[in-house]
C-alpha cells in the first residue's frame, strides 16, 4: 500500500474493479480512518474506524440459518473507561502510534456523546466466494460538546479535542486517513475554515446528502514532515446561530405512558418529516417479560386514522425464560407522526428476582427502526472497495434511498416494589396474627362444652358456712 | 380471646361498655384532640434525618455564581413579558437555545367549567416552554425538573432569571448523570397540569394540549421555584400536594441541609423554625395546625403539588421579602439549588427511603405516621363505642335482628319463598322490626340523591341559572351549592313525606346505626389517605353525630315498645344473652323521655348539628387558617372567602382532580343528613 500511497484519490477512483484486484494489499492489513465532522449546532463528532482482515479456513456455507439468529440487549450497561481499554489492546498498535494516539480516555469520556462497537464477520476473498478472510471492525464515535469542553467557543483543532495531536501513522497500517467534513466550507468558503489546507478531497454521499471531504494521508510525508505533527484545526468564520438543528428524514422516540404501578402503555412516536414520500420501516421491539403486554390493544396510527401494518410478528413471553418479540413492517405516510402503542400490566416478581436496587426501576431495551430512508440526492454508482470505510457504515442501497437503522432510547420503567426493609417485620407480624386467630378459632373448635351447675360459691362463701354450721344456722 | 367463647366475660364486658358509654366517649375524645396537639412536643416528633445513602454522605461543592446573569435574565424576561402581555414565548425559547437546551414548546387550552373570579379566567390557553438538559452519554432514562410557574398575578421573573442562569451554569457541567428539565408553565398550576399530562400522555382532567416533543426518561424528582424578587430575607418551603400528597421527607431533609449549609432563614408554614427558643414548640403546634388545615383542603400548595400524583417527589421553594434586616441575593438561592440538584444527580434510586405520611411541627421535626394516628384513632374510637351501644341494644338492633331471623330461617330448613312469602312459620316478630329495615331505604336514598344533586347540579345547571336569575355564572354555581345545600336540610320532611304514616318509632336508631357506621367507615378510610382531612373532618363530626337522638314531641309510646322487646323470644343461644342485657342509658332514656316534652334541646341540638355540618367545618377551618396567619377575618369577609372558597374547590375537582368536593357532596354531606334525620325523627 505504500507503493500506492503517493496516488492521488482520484486517480484510484477512475481504476476499475478489475485493476484494483490485481493491486489487492496483503492480508492481515490495517486500515484506519478518522473522520471529522462538524455538526450544524456546533458540537464536532469524531469517528475512528480501524478493520482488519485475516484469512481463514472456514468455508462459507450456503444461505443462512436463521435459527441460529440471536438478538441480544443490555439496557442497563453504560460504557466507560473500562470498556475503552479491552477495546484499544485489540489494535495492533494499541494506543502507541497512528490515529489510535488520540484515544485518551480522560478526553473521550469528556463528551456528550460515546459509542463504541467491535464486528466481526466472514468477508468472501473473491467472487466466487470460494474462501473466507474474517473482518475485524472497531468503530468508535464521539461527540465533542461545544458548551462543555469548548468553554463556549466553537473552533476546534485536534490537540483541543484530545490533548494530542498526529504525528505518525501506525507502521502496521496499510492506509491511515484523516477525513474532515468541509461540504459547507467547499460551497461558500464563508463559513468554515480548515487548517492545514488539505491536499485532496473527496466528495460523497452519506446519509442522503453529498459531501465533501478534505483528505489527510498520514502515510504521505507532506502532510506530517512540514511541522513533525499534524495539529488540524478548524475554525468557523461565521459563527453557527443558536438556531435548531435540521431534523433529520426519520426520527422516532420513545416513552412510557399513564402512572401508577399497575398498567401503562409503551409509545413508540416515528417521525416521517420527508415532505412528499413515504417509505415502510421495520421495528423491532422486545419487551421484558414482567411487563406483561396486551397484544389486543396495538394500535398504530397515523395522521389520526388507523395503520394497518403489511407484516407483524408477534412472538409471546414466557415467564422468567424470553421476552416478548414484536417485529411490525410500518409504512410511515409523508411529513407525518405514526405512533405504536401497546398497555401492558406490571407484574409482580418474586421477591428474590428484584434486583439489588429494585426502586431504580427496570429497563426496556429500545426499539430498533431498520429502514430505506430516501434521499434527495441521485447517489453515484459507489465503487465498495476505493471508497472510504463509513460507507459501509452507511451503505446506499439504490440510488434514491439509503439505508438507516435507528435505535429509540431505553426506558426505565418502574414494578410494584415491596419495602425489602420489611420482611423482618412482616413475617414477625404475620405470624402472631396467624398465631392469635388460629389459636383461639382451634381453641374454640375443638373445645367441649357442657353445662355446669352454679359452684357452690368461693372460699368466702365456704368459710362463711363453715362458720353458720358451727353456729348450727343452714348453710347459704 | 375468651370473649368468643365465654358468654360470661362477653357479657360483662357488653355491660361495661354500655354502662360507661358516655364517660368512655368523652374520654376518648378529649384524648383524641390533646394527643394530635402533643403531636408538636418533643416526644411525638423526632428530629430528621437523611435516610437515602446516595444523598447523605456525598459532599458537593457549589460553584454557582450567576448572580448578575439571573438579573440580568430577570430584567429581561420582565421587560419582554411587559412588552407582549404574556409569556414571552419567543424570547425565552431563544434564551434556552443559546444556554445551550433542547427547547421545546407546548400548547394547551382549558375551558373552565365556570368562570374562575378569582383569578379571572375562563378559556385559558398558553404555551409552556421547556428546555431539555441531556445528560453527557447517558440514554435520557432519567430526570429532574425544575419548574417556574409563571401566572399574571405571580410574574416569577426572578425565578425565571435565577433558572436560566443555573441552566446556562448546569450546562457547563460534565458530571450530569440525569437529564434536566427547565420548565416554565403559563397559568401556573394549569400549565403545569397540562404539561404533566402531556408528558404522561395521559388526559385525566379533560386538557387540550398538543403532545409534547421531546421526553427525558421517567422524572425523579421535581423542584418548583417561586421568586419575586432581587433580594431574599427568607425561603419558605411547601410541601403539600393535591389531595393532601406529601412527598419523601428525604426531600425535605435534602432543602434543609443545604439552607443550613448555605446559612439561609428557611421557613415553613411563613413560620420561623426556631425549635431551642422557649416557645418552640407552641409555634411547632401553630405551624402543625396550619400544615393539617393546608393538607385537608387538598388543594396544591405550590405547582409541586400537581406532579406528586405522577410519583415524582416534588417540592417548593418560594423565596419571601420582608423587613427583616438580612437579606439573601440570588446566589445564595442559586447554590441551595445546584447543591440540591447535584445530589439529587446522585441519585441511584427513586427518593423512597424515608416517609411518605408525616406531619410537620418544624422544618427539622417530624411526626411518624406510627405516632399521630391514634389521635384519629382515639376520634374514631368515639363512633365505635357508639356503634357499639346501639347494636347492643337489646330494644333496636333492626340490624342484627335480621340477621337472627335470617339465621333463624335457615336452620328451620325453610325454603326461601316460603321464608319471603309467610314469615308466620318463623317465630313470632314484632311487626315493627320487620318494617325497620324499609324504612330505612327512603332516608339512604334520599340523602344520597340530595348528595348527587350537590355534587351535579351547580355546574350542570349554571346556565339555567345564570339565564333566570341576575346572577353571573361563577356565583350562580356558588348559590346553587349553598341552595341545595340548605333544601338538603329539609330532607326530614320529605322523608316523612314519602313514608306512610306507621313509619316503626324505633328505626331511628337503626338508621343512626347504619349513619354511624357509614360515617366511621368514611372517615377511617379518608384518614388512611389524608390523616389531616380525616382527623379535622372526625373531630367536628363526631360529637354531633354521637350525640344525634330524636328530640321530638311524640316522645310518649314507651312502654309498650318495651314490653314488646321484652315479648320477643330468645331465638338463638348465641344472641340470648344480649337480649337479657339490663336496661341502659339508652334503653333508660325513652323513660325520661315524656319530661323532655316541649324541653329546649331540640334546637340546641339542631344548632350542634348544623355546626357540625361540613360546610360549617370549612368555614371553622378557614377563620382558624386566617387566625394562624395573623390575619384574623371579620364576619362578612370570612363569609366572603368562604363563597370564594367554595368556587375554588368546585374548581379544583374539575381542573386537578382534587377530592375534597366529591368526598364532601358524594360522602359525608349525605352521611350528615343521616344525623340530621335522626334528630327529626317523627314518632
Amino acid at each position: 500500500m505504500a507503493a500506492t500511497a503517493p496516488l492521488s484519490l482520484l486517480v484510484l477512483l477512475l481504476l476499475g474493479p478489475g485493476v484494483w484486484g490485481q493491486t489487492e494489499p496483503p492480508r492481515d492489513s490495517l486500515r484506519e480512518e478518522l473522520v471529522i465532522t462538524p455538526l450544524p449546532s456546533g458540537d464536532v463528532a469524531a469517528t475512528f474506524q480501524f478493520r482488519t482482515r485475516w484469512d481463514s479456513e472456514l468455508q462459507r456455507e450456503e444461505g443462512t440459518d436463521h435459527s441460529f439468529l440471536r438478538y441480544a440487549v443490555l439496557p442497563r450497561e453504560v460504557v466507560c473507561t473500562e470498556n475503552l481499554t479491552p477495546w484499544k489492546k485489540l489494535l495492533p498498535c494499541s494506543s502507541k502510534a497512528g490515529l489510535s494516539v488520540l484515544l485518551k480516555a480522560d478526553r473521550l469520556f469528556h463528551t456528550s456523546y460515546h459509542s463504541q462497537a467491535v464486528h466481526i464477520r466472514p468477508v468472501c476473498r473473491d467472487a466466487r466466494c470460494a474462501s473466507i478472510s474474517w473482518e475485524l471492525r472497531q468503530t468508535l464515535s464521539v461527540v465533542f460538546d461545544a458548551f462543555v469542553t469548548g468553554q463556549g467557543k466553537q473552533d476546534w483543532s485536534l490537540f483541543r479535542m484530545f490533548s494530542r495531536t498526529l504525528t505518525e501513522p501506525c507502521p502496521l497500517a496499510s492506509e491511515s486517513r484523516v477525513y474532515v467534513d468541509v461540504t459547507n466550507y467547499s460551497q461558500d468558503n464563508e463559513t468554515l475554515e480548515v487548517y492545514p489546507p488539505p491536499l485532496t478531497t473527496y466528495q460523497d454521499v452519506v446519509l442522503g446528502t453529498r459531501k465533501t471531504y478534505a483528505v489527510y494521508d498520514l502515510l504521505d510525508t507532506a502532510v506530517i514532515n512540514n511541522s513533525r505533527s499534524l495539529n488540524l484545526q478548524l475554525k468557523w468564520k461565521r459563527p453557527p446561530g443558536n438556531e435548531a438543528p435540521p431534523t433529520p428524514f426519520l426520527y422516532a422516540q420513545r416513552y412510557v405512558s399513564g402512572y401508577g404501578l399497575h398498567n401503562g402503555e409503551l409509545s413508540t412516536l416515528l417521525y416521517n418529516t420527508h415532505p412528499y414520500r413515504a417509505f415502510p420501516v421495520l421495528l423491532l421491539d422486545t419487551v421484558p417479560w414482567y411487563l406483561r403486554l396486551y397484544v389486543h390493544t396495538l394500535t398504530i396510527t397515523s395522521k389520526g386514522k388507523e395503520n394497518k401494518p403489511s407484516y407483524i410478528h408477534y412472538q409471546p413471553a414466557q415467564d422468567r425464560m424470553q421476552p416478548h418479540l414484536l417485529e411490525m413492517l410500518i409504512q410511515l405516510p409523508a411529513s407525518s407522526v405514526t405512533k405504536v402503542s401497546i398497555q401492558f400490566e406490571r407484574a409482580l416478581l418474586k421477591w428474590t428476582e428484584y434486583t439489588p436496587d429494585p426502586n431504580h426501576g427496570f429497563y426496556v431495551s429500545p426499539s430498533v427502526l431498520s429502514a430505506l430512508v430516501p434521499s434527495e440526492v441521485a447517489a453515484q454508482p459507489v465503487d465498495w472497495e476505493e471508497s472510504p470505510l463509513f460507507n459501509t457504515l452507511f451503505p446506499a442501497s439504490d440510488s434514491s434511498s439509503y439505508f438507516v437503522r435507528l435505535y429509540t432510547e431505553p426506558l426505565l420503567v418502574s414494578l410494584p416494589t415491596p419495602d425489602f426493609s420489611m420482611p423482618y417485620n412482616v413475617i414477625c407480624l404475620t405470624c402472631t396474627v396467624v398465631a392469635v386467630c388460629y389459636g383461639s378459632f382451634y381453641n374454640l373448635l375443638t373445645r367441649t362444652f357442657q353445662i355446669e351447675e352454679p359452684s357452690k360459691g368461693g372460699l368466702a362463701r365456704r368459710l362463711a358456712n363453715l362458720i353458720r354450721r358451727a353456729r348450727g344456722v343452714p348453710p347459704l | 380471646m375468651g370473649l368468643l367463647s365465654d358468654p360470661v366475660r362477653r357479657r360483662a364486658l357488653a355491660r361495661l361498655v354500655l354502662r360507661l358509654n358516655a364517660p368512655l366517649c368523652v374520654l376518648s375524645y378529649v384524648a383524641g384532640i390533646a394527643w394530635f396537639l402533643a403531636l408538636a412536643f418533643p416526644p411525638l416528633t423526632q428530629r430528621t434525618y437523611m435516610s437515602e445513602n446516595a444523598m447523605g454522605s456525598t459532599m458537593v461543592e457549589e460553584q454557582f455564581a450567576g448572580g448578575e446573569r439571573a438579573r440580568s435574565f430577570a430584567r429581561d424576561f420582565a421587560a419582554h413579558r411587559r412588552k407582549s402581555g404574556a409569556l414571552p414565548v419567543a424570547w425565552l425559547e431563544w434564551t434556552m437555545r443559546s444556554v445551550g437546551l433542547e427547547v421545546y414548546t407546548q400548547s394547551f387550552s382549558r375551558k373552565l367549567p365556570f368562570p374562575d373570579e378569582t383569578h379571572e379566567r375562563y378559556m385559558v390557553s398558553g404555551i409552556n416552554v421547556y428546555g431539555i438538559l441531556r445528560a453527557p452519554r447517558a440514554a435520557s432514562t432519567e430526570s429532574l425538573v425544575l419548574t417556574v410557574p409563571c401566572g399574571p398575578e405571580s410574574p416569577n421573573s426572578q425565578a425565571v432569571g435565577l433558572m436560566l442562569a443555573l441552566a446556562a451554569h448546569f450546562r457547563g457541567q460534565i458530571y450530569w448523570a440525569k437529564d434536566i428539565i427547565f420548565l416554565v408553565t403559563e397559568h401556573d398550576l394549569l400549565g403545569s397540569e397540562a404539561w404533566l399530562e402531556a408528558y404522561h400522555d395521559v388526559n385525566v382532567t379533560g386538557m387540550q394540549s398538543s403532545p409534547l416533543q421531546g421526553r427525558a426518561g421517567a422524572i425523579q424528582a421535581a423542584v418548583a421555584l417561586e421568586l419575586s424578587s432581587d433580594v431574599v430575607t427568607s425561603l419558605d418551603v411547601a410541601v403539600e400536594g393535591l389531595n393532601g400528597q406529601l412527598p419523601n421527607l428525604d426531600l425535605l431533609n435534602l432543602f434543609q441541609t443545604f439552607c443550613q449549609k448555605g446559612g439561609l432563614l428557611c421557613t415553613l408554614q411563613g413560620k420561623p423554625q426556631d425549635w431551642t427558643s422557649a416557645d418552640g414548640p407552641l409555634q411547632g403546634v401553630q405551624t402543625l395546625l396550619l400544615m393539617a388545615l393546608q393538607q385537608a383542603s387538598g388543594h396544591p400548595h405550590g405547582a409541586h403539588g400537581l406532579f406528586l400524583r405522577y410519583r415524582v417527589e416534588a417540592l417548593t421553594l418560594r423565596g419571601v421579602n420582608s423587613f427583616r434586616q438580612y437579606k439573601y441575593d440570588l446566589v445564595a438561592v442559586g447554590k441551595a439549588l445546584e447543591g440540591m440538584f447535584r445530589k439529587l444527580n446522585h441519585l441511584l434510586e427513586r427518593l423512597h427511603q424515608s416517609f411518605f405520611f408525616y406531619l410537620l411541627p418544624a422544618l427539622s421535626r417530624f411526626v411518624s405516621i406510627g405516632l399521630y394516628m391514634p389521635a384519629a384513632g382515639f376520634l374514631l374510637l368515639v363512633l365505635g363505642l357508639k356503634i357499639s351501644s346501639a347494636s347492643r341494644c337489646p330494644f333496636v338492633a333492626s340490624l342484627s335482628h335480621a340477621l337472627e331471623l335470617w339465621v333463624q330461617l335457615h336452620e328451620a330448613g325453610v325454603g326461601p319463598e316460603e321464608a319471603g312469602g309467610t314469615p308466620g312459620s318463623s317465630p313470632p316478630l314484632p311487626a315493627t322490626q320487620r318494617v325497620g329495615l324499609a324504612s330505612l331505604v327512603a332516608p339512604l336514598l334520599i340523602s344520597q340523591a340530595v348528595g348527587l344533586a350537590l355534587y351535579v347540579l351547580p355546574v350542570l345547571g349554571q346556565h339555567v341559572a345564570a339565564q333566570h336569575f341576575p346572577v353571573a355564572e361563577a356565583e350562580a354555581v356558588v348559590l346553587t351549592l349553598l341552595a341545595v345545600y340548605a333544601a338538603g336540610l329539609a330532607l326530614p320532611h320529605s322523608t316523612h313525606w314519602v313514608l306512610s304514616t306507621q313509619a316503626p318509632d324505633r328505626s331511628w336508631m337503626a338508621l343512626k346505626l347504619v349513619a354511624l357506621i357509614y360515617l366511621a367507615l368514611q372517615l377511617a378510610c379518608i384518614t388512611l389517605t389524608n390523616f389531616s382531612l380525616g382527623f379535622l373532618l372526625a373531630a367536628t363530626m363526631v360529637p354531633g353525630a354521637a350525640l344525634t337522638k330524636p328530640s321530638g314531641p311524640r316522645y310518649v309510646l314507651v312502654s309498650p315498645h318495651h314490653k314488646a322487646c321484652r315479648d320477643v323470644p330468645p331465638t338463638s343461644g348465641a344472641s340470648a344473652p344480649r337480649h337479657r342485657l339490663p336496661l341502659t342509658r339508652h334503653s333508660s332514656s325513652p323513660t325520661r323521655a315524656p319530661l323532655d316534652l316541649a324541653s329546649p334541646r331540640r334546637p340546641l341540638r339542631a344548632a350542634l348539628l348544623v355546626l357540625t355540618s361540613p360546610a360549617a367545618a370549612l368555614l371553622g377551618g378557614l377563620f382558624l387558617w386566617q387566625r394562624l396567619q395573623e390575619a384574623p377575618l371579620s364576619l362578612a369577609e370570612g363569609w366572603r372567602l368562604f363563597l370564594a372558597v367554595l368556587a375554588q374547590g368546585v374548581l379544583a375537582h374539575h381542573t386537578y382532580g382534587a377530592l375534597l368536593f366529591p368526598l364532601l357532596a358524594l360522602g359525608l354531606f349525605p352521611c350528615w343528613l343521616l344525623f340530621w334525620n335522626v334528630l327529626f325523627w317523627k314518632r
